[in-house]
This record gives C-alpha cells, structure tokens and sequence, in this order.
C-alpha cells in the first residue's frame, strides 16, 4: 500500500513556506535549459505555471483544448479575487483570510496549503496590477474591494463582472509574451488523452489533435496537469462545454490518487433551468448578494399563484416576503457561504415555496438597493450581468426581481497532492481545480482564482523546480520507447472500440442520463440509499453505454461526437466513484450533505472524530472496487469546531 | 418553432463549400440558437450524418469561441452579444436563416463554420503585453491610476477576440482586435515603458498575417459582441504616429 506523505514542513504554520523556500533544490540557469515541462491546460492555474517556469529558463510545451490559451474556462469566473491585502482598514490579515477558507471549508482542507495560499494571496495582486489588469479603482486611484459570502471584510479585488477574464488574459499575456521568446511551445485545439510512465514516474503524454484526429507523443521531465475540475459530469452546469473530468481521470487511473470526489459545490446563485433541450446553465456572480436580497414568499398560495403565472412578485407586499437567508443567519444575512445558501434554497422550493413556473426558482431582488442608491449605481455594478440575465430570461432585472436556483458550479475534490502539488505519481504535478485543492468541503467565493494563481506564478515554479534539481542527468528523451507504444496503442484502442460499437444512442443521450441521476442522488443532498442506488444505476448505464452509443463520423479528421463519447466514457466511471465517496463519508460537511446526518435546525453535522481525514481514492481496475486511503487532517492553529453564520 | 436553416458546409480548408438546406421543427422560443444547433445535429447523428461543426465554449459569452455570421451578421441580428447568447425569440416562425462561417483570409477554414483564428494569437505575441516577469513587482497600491483611465482601459480590455469585428469589416481588418489591447496599454503607467515598441510590432505583424485596411466604416463597432468602440482605433493612430516620431 502506498503511503500518503503530505510532505508539510516542519516548524510554525507562518514560516513553513518561508522555510520551504530557504531549503528546497533549485536548478542553475544552464541547467534549466536541459529540462522540458509539459502543461496541459492555460486557464488561471496552466497559464501561470507555464509562462513562470519559462520565464525561469525551462523549455514549456503547453497543450489546450480550445483554439487559443485565451479561451479556458478560468475566463468565465465574475465576481473576484480574495487576498489578504487589508486595504480598506477593515481587520483583513493573513490569518484572517486563512482562517475563513478553513472554516468556509468546513474543515475538511490542509491547513499548511491554506496558510500558503493566504500568504501568496498578496502577490498575486502586485503581479496582476503590474501586467495591466484593469482591476476597479476609487477616485483617489487606489483599487477598489468588495465583499463575497463567508466572510467579515471586504477582500475582493475585481474587475467588473470579468474578474476571470482579465486575470485569465493577465496570464495568457504572460505566456504570449514567452511563446514570442521561444521557450514556449504552444499546441491548440489538443485534448490529453493519457499520461505516459517510464519506470513509475510520470514522462509524458498522448494527446489528440482535435482537428486532424491523430494520436501524438510528447515526452519531459515533469508533467503538470491544469486541466480543471469535473462538474460536468452532472451534464448541467455551469462550466463551459468542452470542460471535462478525463485528463484527471486519466492520471487516478495510472496511479494518481484522487481526492475527495464526492466534494462538489452547488453555486445558489444561477439562472433556472428551462427546458429539457439547455445545453448549460449560467452563473449569476455571488457579487449580487452584495446588493440583492434573496427572498421567496411566505404564503404557499402566493407561491402557487406565481407558479401558475397568476401573480406577479412586485406584486406581494413586504410582509408576505421571506428573506429566508436573513432571517435564518442574521449575522451574514445574503452572504452566507455557497453551500449554506443553496441548501437553504432547496429548502424552501422543497417546501413548496419555490416561483418560477417550476416552482424551482428563489426571487435576487435589487429593489431595495436601487431604492437606496439609484439605477445607475447598481447598473456600473452590475450592469453586464443584468444585461446577460435579460437576453437570457427575457426579463427586465431592474423591475422584476431576479430568478435563480443552485447549480454544479465547481469540484474541490480532485486528483490528491501533497504539499508540493505533486501526486502519487512521482514527477506528475497538479494545480488549480484539477487537484483537490485548498477548499477543503466547500470553497468560498473569489477564492478559486486565489488559488489558481498561486499554485500557477507563487507555488509550482518553486515546487516542480525543487523536483526537476534530480533530473538534470536525465537527457532529453525519445518518446519512441514500449512505454509511448503501448500507452498511445491503449487510447487507439478505445477509440476504435468506441467506433465498434455502432449502437443507436447519441452520446449526450446518456450524459443526460448519468447527469440526472447525479442530481438526484449525489447532488445538493445525499443518503446511504440514494447513493446504492446511484452506483448500481450507473454502472448499468456504462454498460448500456458501452453496447448502444452510436459515434458517426471518420476516425480521422475532425470529430466533435467521438471528443465527447470518450468524454462521457471517463464520467461514466467518474461518476461511480464519486458516489462512492459521497456514500462512505457518514457526516455531513460543507458541499457534502447527507439527509442522515444534520443538527436539529437542518445544518451539516460534521463527525470530525471519524471522519476527519481527506479520501484518497487508489484504482484498483475497472468494475473493481477502488482502496481507500485516508490523510488525517490536524488542525494545530485554528479551533475546529461547528460553523456557524448566526452570530459573528 | 419551425425553421429553415442554409448552413454552409466545408469539409475541409482546401475543399469547396456550399449551402446545404436543413430544416428544423418545433424549437422553444426560449432555446439559445447554439441549443438549436444541438437539436440539429443530434437529427444529424441519428441519420447517420455528420453533424455541422462549429466552434463554442463557454456558452456564457465570454470566451469567445463561437463565432458564426447569421442573416449577414457577426453573432446574428441582436445587439452587443455573442451567437451563443442569441436566442431564438429574435426569429419568426418560418424564417430561413442563413449560417456562414466568418470570412476572411486571415481566417482559414478549418471545417463548416469553424474557422482558424490564431492569427490573433500573433498579434499579442507580437508585443501584446507588460514585459516583466513573475515577482519582484511593486505593492499594487504603489501604482495609483485615475479611476476614468482604469475604466476606460477595462472598456477596451473586455475584448474577447471573437474577429467579429475582422469578419464584419469590408476589408477584413483587424484594427479594432488591435486597438482595443494598444488602448488598455496606452491608458495605464504600466503600459508606458514599452508604449513605442508594442504599437509598431503589433501593427507590423497585423499587415504581415494580411488583415486589411481600416476605412473608418464602423462595421466592427456595430457588430462588436463587446461594444468596444472605434475611439481605441483613433488612439492606436495617435499612439502609432508618436511612435514614428519619437
């Protein structure tokens, strides 16, 4: 059995980095142009890594699905960035920061990684604002901050209702400017189909080149995967089309342990669903609760009414509201963290207090706000989201209140890394949201570009150079070795038995399939019969996959249907395993709620003396059962104990 | 709803193309025209037919993947959105739809509708950025901007390098995609020091890949998903033009 080292140093929680920093091995500059660094992905995480580690001398080749590195899904984020800068003079500090990502993660994260990233928070800043991202400003000049749920002060560096987008295009500037120098590579329109193991430790990769259909093979001294999270096995959410779970998967099933894949988060704040035809669903930026206040009716029969389009929600006077977050968690009111707010979402519409004509939908109503500080104030706040909710919805914001439900929105579990981002398989690295992260059972807001951009500029370059100080003997390599063959025959292979099936199912068929039975038994709550009940059904339905998907279209060339057949095969077994999780954990925690585990007035009940650990999962085969590994999590510089919104 | 829909299909860069007519049925007035593209191509599939490719991501507007000139405009006949926010309330029943692909040499086809925008790529590889490196940089607050400047620099940063603008424009000019990254530049300190430098190799390399002219026509701002205006052309002419004399 392997066993899990999380490599923490040793010495105070405050200078464990420091001191990381003071003793690690660094390779000298002729040295570093010996050594190749493959990055497969160019969102916040990928971009950031590859453009530093070439920026320190190392040859980067860098692989993204979409047809530029500009366009990875790390753009699409809204709302902000947390970091620890205390520039509104409001008690913001280091530990501060730290201590609400662990307890927003309900303590179920590592406490050295979330100090780190408390402590690079900081830079990032700095090394944004220096790149000319465009972040909001005060009239005096200085940057702007706002507030996100979980918190007490406001940390969040933003640039409108685009955050994501200008950090994104920070670092991709970043990784233009060293693909200009010429000790980047970049490959587009590429998908990483497998890693490649020489003598156990990780030496390449097999990917796909989407446009012409063939197989290649590329070779280094350490591979970094950067590919994002897995939310998309739930067919609906948030993320964009092409994200997806199989690079991850891919590693576990060489040998990467994965991480807490149970651990999901249900962002409160989106855009209902519609129709059995919707492709995704849209992110309406936690920012809104800054100024919105969430509400369903107090009255059943007013709810009935508005379901059936009789009554319309200007129309129930103040006293029929139920500003349901504010009157359960007084002290956060609207800002309570994600899990907390959808949880109470589905509570009510469960209850039969729902609107919309689905009766799933809560009203994000600016009423007030505009009553107490004009149209055009909200409008430059959030005036681009108002926008995109209208062409959506196709109603105006500013006069009906907004309609929102909770959707898939981010996975904090992921493949499992030890202090230096590295996983169980020696030389394979992995940041961002593919690895399972710094936000324990739930993350808060503005905190997934923190950690983005810390494991990318502030973490890996230091950790994978500390790594690759042991390969500078290892000479550039051949990839025309049994390792690269018989890898590269292993993804031929299941294309050409994705072709050989020639059923009559379309592929989105059954993604739709195993994203509804996701929803229902390993969504936004959980039980041990559901989730029995999830595993059998999925694995029937991988069988059934395996025996009626139809992929048309030529091996060769361009072919979008067999992109995502071996898409869904990996989510097929994905999905599997996180039930598995989910099932195992016997408590109640952050993102991950189980109906049989809550305190009397309905929130997550933690049992932190059994389950205080993170669930590395190892792969065992397929249809084999998976061995569970745990690292148990010590809390040494914060008091563990139940969350709690009420009261500050 | 019930529509017809003229799509053009390529099967590859060097091969001809040519409209192929597809009708569909029964499509949700709320359905985004990409979801409508869906239904198509699933028909497709379970004919046995290769399905229409296009290219498309994040299906929120922002990454700037999908393209598509629908009725003759870029993103279609709505204002300041990308196709994928397109919904199909802003059709007839009945209506036929004509579906091309952005046209414009320095945008090869690759396949139907997807094109190669890469050209753009080079643009800001060509000087697109602040040259500094990771770390070493000063607090964030040690940099104070004018609030109207770091507005403005955002307006213009919000780009999403669709090529709209190249596709809508007569002389398939880029000057909009290229203005708009000079601009955010221009209006920072940050973007000062290399201010000479980054307007003449962007410009060169703009001429070089073969973007076009541009002849003041405003096509570009009109059918900018972003509304990024045509003022950051004027200021790449005044940035370009101290350049040549400084």
């Amino acid at each position: 059995m392997t066993k899990l080292d999380s490599k923490i140093p040793a010495g105070p929680l405050a200078d464990k980095w420091t001191n990381y920093k003071a003793h690690q091995n660094l390779v000298n500059p002729a040295n570093k142009r010996k050594i190749d660094v493959i990055v497969v992905g160019t969102g916040l995480a990928g971009g950031a890594a590859a453009a530093s580690l070439s920026e320190l001398g190392f040859n980067v080749k860098v692989f993204c699905i979409q047809d530029s590195p500009r366009r990875a899904h790390s753009i699409a984020a809204q709302g902000g960035i947390n970091a620890a800068k205390n520039y509104p003079n409001d008690g913001d500090s280091i530990y501060r920061l730290f201590y609400d990502t662990v307890k927003g993660g309900d303590y179920r994260a590592r406490e050295a990684n979330v100090y780190r990233l408390a402590e690079v928070s900081n830079n990032i800043i700095d090394q944004c604002v220096a790149q000319g991202v465009p972040f909001a400003r005060e009239y005096g000049g200085l940057l702007d901050n706002r507030s996100f749920g979980g918190a007490l002060v406001s940390r969040t560096f933003y640039a409108r209702g685009q955050t994501g987008q200008q950090l994104l295009l920070g670092a991709y500037s970043a990784l233009s400017k060293e693909i200009n120098k010429g000790s980047v590579k970049m490959y587009t329109r590429r998908e990483m189909m497998d890693v490649v193991k020489i003598d156990g430790i990780a030496r390449g990769i097999i990917v796909r080149d989407l446009v012409t259909g063939k197989l290649e093979r590329h070779g280094a001294h350490a591979v970094l995967l950067a590919t994002g999270g897995y939310g998309n096995v739930f067919f609906l959410s948030t993320n964009a089309m092409t994200s997806n779970g199989s690079a991850a998967w891919k590693a576990y099933k060489r040998g990467a342990f994965f991480g807490d894949p149970s651990f999901v988060q249900i962002h409160p704040t989106c855009i209902p669903v519609h129709g059995d035809y919707q492709s995704k669903l849209t992110l309406m930026s936690e920012s809104l609760r800054n100024d919105g206040r969430i509400w369903v009716p107090k009255k059943k029969e007013d709810a009935e009414a508005i379901q059936k389009g009789n009554l319309s929600p200007v129309k129930i006077p103040e006293e029929d509201r139920d500003y349901y977050l504010e009157r359960r968690y007084p002290a956060f009111g609207n800002l309570v963290p994600r899990d907390v707010a959808s949880r109470a979402a589905k509570e009510r519409c469960d209850e039969g207090y729902g609107v919309g004509n689905t009766g799933l939908a809560v009203y994000l109503d600016f009423k007030d706000a505009i009553n107490r500080l004009g149209k055009h104030v909200i409008e430059a706040r959030y005036g681009n989201l108002f926008q995109m909710y209208e062409k959506i919805v196709d109603e105006n914001p500013y006069e009906t209140p907004m309609m929102i439900y909770p959707a898939i929105h981010y996975t904090m579990g992921g493949i499992w890394v030890d202090y230096e981002l590295q996983s169980t398989v020696p030389g394979l690295f992995v940041g961002g949201e593919a690895n399972f992260s710094d936000h324990g059972a739930n993350r808060l807001g503005a905190s997934a570009l923190m950690q983005g951009l810390s494991d990318g500029y502030f973490v890996l370059p230091y950790t994978m150079q500390n790594y690759l100080a042991d390969q500078i003997g290892v000479p550039h390599f051949s990839t025309d070795t049994p390792e690269f063959n018989e890898t590269e025959k292993d993804v031929q292979d299941t294309i050409d038995k994705l072709f050989a099936v020639k059923g009559n199912k379309s592929v989105d068929t059954f993604h739709k399939k195993l994203g509804l039975i996701m929803w229902d038994f390993v969504g936004m709550a959980r039980n041990k019969e559901g989730l029995e009940k999830a595993i059998i059904e999925i694995k029937m339905l991988r069988k059934e996959f395996w025996q009626n998907v139809s992929v048309p279209g030529e091996k060769i060339g361009m072919n979008v249907e067999l992109e995502k057949a071996l898409r869904v095969a990996d989510f097929l077994e994905l999905g599997e395993l996180m039930a598995r999780d989910a099932l195992h954990r016997n408590e109640s925690c952050g993102g991950h709620f189980r109906d049989e585990y809550k305190t009397e007035e309905g929130e997550a009940l933690r049992d932190d003396k059994n389950f205080m650990f993170v669930s590395a999962w190892e792969y065992t085969g397929t249809d084999k059962e998976p061995i569970l590994h745990k690292e148990p999590l010590v809390y040494e510089n914060i008091e563990v104990k139940q969350r709690n919104y009420k009261t500050a | 709803m019930d529509l017809k829909l003229k799509i053009w299909r390529q099967t590859g860069p060097d091969a001809e193309g040519k409209f192929i007519h597809y009708p569909v049925h029964n499509i949700s007035k709320d359905a985004s025209f990409l979801e409508m593209m869906d239904i198509l191509n699933e028909e497709l599939v379970a004919n046995g037919e290769e399905p229409v490719a296009f290219d498309h991501d994040c299906r929120e507007g922002i990454c700037g993947m999908c393209s598509l000139y629908i009725n003759g405009h870029p993103h279609g006949p709505d204002d300041s959105i990308t196709t994928c926010q397109l919904h199909m309330r802003k059709f007839k029943d009945g209506e036929t739809i004509v579906i091309e692909p952005w046209r414009a040499k320095p945008f090869p086809i690759i396949k139907d509708l997807m094109v190669d925008r890469s050209a753009f790529d080079l643009i800001i590889q060509a000087g697109g950025y602040v040259s500094i490196n990771t770390g070493g940089v000063p607090d964030a607050n040690a940099i104070p901007i004018k609030k109207e400047n770091a507005d403005l620099a955002m307006d213009a940063a919000a780009c999403i390098g669709c090529g709209a603008c190249v596709a809508a424009c007569k002389n398939a000019s880029a000057m909009l995609f290229v203005s708009a990254k000079v601009s955010q530049f221009a209006l920072l300190p940050q973007g000062k020091v290399e201010a000479k430098r980054r307007v003449e190799k962007m410009v060169a390399i703009m001429d070089d890949l073969g973007f076009g002219n541009c002849t003041n026509t405003y096509a570009c701002e009109a059918e900018c998903p972003k509304d990024i205006s045509v003022a950051n052309i004027a200021r790449m002419n005044r940035e370009f033009f101290v350049a040549k004399i400084s």
